[in-house]
């Protein structure tokens, strides 16, 4: 039986306005992710990796093209719908973390549930997740007693803890040492076995790709040049 | 989870909201103190009227309710006449007026008299007047000079020997012998007002209008008229230097909201697009905000209240003839007010938050 596309692109194109002139960052790509995939994105700087995770994960509206993400078309959203998808279909892992320095780990990953709607009573897989990602002893630390690699696990914890079905990952081992980078794409893969969520991994790391990713892609000047 | 991010966001900028809420306490307890200055003032002088004991008021023929004059112009013969003259007239008694540097009168009265009309005063030392220079002082005046009986006080370019220390509240704070008064001064035998005690208070207004009709050049007035008069050119009077003060107060409140939440905008740029990335709508962003500026205003007002009461008992030691008279219909207007300051203050910065593109945020340094 064919699996379902959990994401599906045609013809995207997406131009910044930049003081008056028009910058293409996108200038057409068609890209498909299944149920399941993990899929890594490789490409130099400016070649529109991050533009095309950021119209992915709904941050951005795309200029032109169809983006689909668990069957919901980006293109014609508008910004509450865009809001609605990254609270209920998408989880972001950024590679600098991102982690609200005021809050502990704890209050890091529940405020992600909290916007969801979901309350504390019903979140009983909380301690099995941070469990599961090795952080339940640094819970009610904030993040600057953190290291790398526990904040970049905290913010796993909470791009998954509403269990979207898509995982959008931007250089996540970017700013971790080879043993950290290692323990996360190690996370990501045993997530993606366990839970099942499409991850789409975008990275400079050729070999993180191929380590974790099912599926490799490259792009360069906006286009995917391999697929 | 809102209220614990609120309160985690006041306390990782501590200095910043302090002088938030420092403003909004300023804010506060400036529109306290100085509308309480006014009520104050307003109360004391109507208390301290009402204390005469009498129903009518007769004033020199150039004031107003509101202005005393240092003058005499009302002829003592006319203390004498009205008595005979109206049988519904118990007694009539003229007093004098001069001021004091600090913005006390000195009443010359004639004690006898004075004691029979206000129905008698409480002494917390000494007696009544004996001799042409003593003086009687209130026990507000005497804390505040630090005087007691048989201690000498300078009035009028004279030395006067402290015969009593009376309650507060009736008249005056400092009397002095009526006769001793008008030789100073070379009055005469004139006063510079009369007060006119009934038998029946009930026959008053009739009793003003006739002694009106009968004494035309005279300002003529009942007594809770003239304080209802008094009232209302005191706070004429007052208006004006209220409200410039209230507005200042709040625009000091606006603008200090404004730049702080302005300012905590800015640095939790990259916040404010990490809770976009999770989904948070412009309600929410603005939510929190708003319960920033709420618990900044809480704690402001609260505090605000707290000094007012603070420096109002500091004032009572230090200044005991200042009396500020702390309303809680102003307690409610001045929270409203910090309240609205405030609010308008965070207006921009909250409506600048949540319309922040979340990619800019994300990526903002």
């Amino acid at each position: 039986m064919p699996q379902e596309k959990m994401i599906e692109i045609r013809g995207l194109k997406k131009v910044y306005q930049m003081g008056g002139v028009e910058v293409p960052a996108l200038r057409g790509v068609d890209l498909d992710a299944l149920q399941g995939e993990i899929l890594a994105i490789l490409g130099p700087s400016g070649s529109g990796k991050s533009t095309l995770f950021h119209i992915i994960g709904g941050l951005t509206p795309p200029t032109e093209g169809t983006v689909k993400v668990a069957g919901r078309d980006l293109s014609r959203m508008t910004n509450r719908k865009r809001t609605e998808l990254r609270r209920q279909t998408v989880g972001f892992v950024f590679q600098k973390f991102n982690l609200l320095p005021t809050l502990t780990a704890r209050e890091n990953v529940q405020v992600a549930r909290h916007i969801a709607g979901v309350s504390k009573e019903t979140d009983q897989g909380f301690d099995e997740l941070v469990k599961m990602l090795g952080i339940d002893h640094r819970l009610d630390h904030k993040p600057y007693a953190l290291s790398g690699g526990e904040q970049q696990r905290v913010a796993i914890a909470r791009a998954i803890v509403n269990h979207p079905p898509l995982l959008l990952a931007d250089e996540p081992t970017g700013n971790l040492d080879t043993e950290n980078a290692q323990a996360i794409l190690d996370m990501l893969k045993k997530l993606n076995e366990q839970l099942g969520q499409t991850i789409l991994m975008i990275t400079h790391n050729p070999e993180a790709a191929a380590y974790c990713a099912h599926r490799t892609l490259h792009m360069r000047d906006g286009h995917i040049v391999d697929a | 989870m809102i209220n614990r991010l609120v309160v985690s966001n006041l306390l990782h900028r501590p200095i910043r909201t302090g002088l938030s809420i420092l403003a909004v306490t300023m804010e506060v307890t400036m529109m306290l103190l100085i509308v309480g200055l006014a009520e104050g003032l307003l109360e004391e002088s109507q208390k301290r009227s009402r204390g005469v004991g009498a129903d009518i008021v007769i004033r020199p023929s150039a004031s107003s309710a509101a202005m005393a004059l240092g003058s005499a112009d009302i002829p003592a013969k006319l203390a004498a006449f009205l008595p005979e003259k109206y049988d519904e007239i118990d007694m009539a008694m003229g007093t004098t007026l001069s001021f004091q540097g600090d913005l006390q009168t000195i009443t010359g009265v004639d004690w006898e008299e004075f004691t029979r009309m206000s129905g008698g005063t409480h002494f917390f030392s000494g007696g009544p007047p004996e001799g042409p220079y003593d003086v009687i002082v209130d026990e507000v005046y005497a804390r505040y000079k630090k005087v007691k009986v048989g201690d000498t006080l300078e009035l009028l370019n004279s030395d006067f020997h402290v015969a009593g220390v009376v309650e507060t509240g009736k008249m005056s704070k400092i009397f002095i012998p009526l006769e001793t008064m008008q030789d100073l001064m070379g009055w005469g035998s004139r006063f510079s007002q009369l007060f006119v005690k009934l038998h029946d208070p009930a026959d008053t207004q009739r009793i003003v209008e006739e002694i009106a009709a009968q004494l035309p050049s005279y300002p003529v007035y009942a007594m809770e008229e003239f304080l209802s008069l008094a009232e209302a050119d005191i706070r004429e009077m007052s208006s004006q230097f209220i409200h410039a003060i209230v507005a200042l107060a709040v625009v000091i409140g606006f603008l200090v909201v404004l730049l702080s939440m302005y300012t905590a905008i800015l640095e939790r740029t990259r916040e404010i697009g990490i809770l976009k990335s999770l989904g948070a709508t412009n309600g929410f962003i603005v939510t929190v905000l708003l319960r920033e500026i709420a618990v900044l205003c809480l704690v402001g007002i609260a505090s605000g209240i707290a000094a007012a009461y603070g420096i109002r008992a500091g004032l009572e030691v230090s200044f005991p003839l200042v009396v500020v008279l702390i309303t809680s219909d102003w307690i409610v207007i001045s929270s409203l007010l910090a309240v609205m300051g405030a609010a308008l203050g965070a207006l921009y910065p909250a409506t600048r938050a949540a319309r922040q593109d979340p990619i800019h945020a994300l990526t903002y340094d």
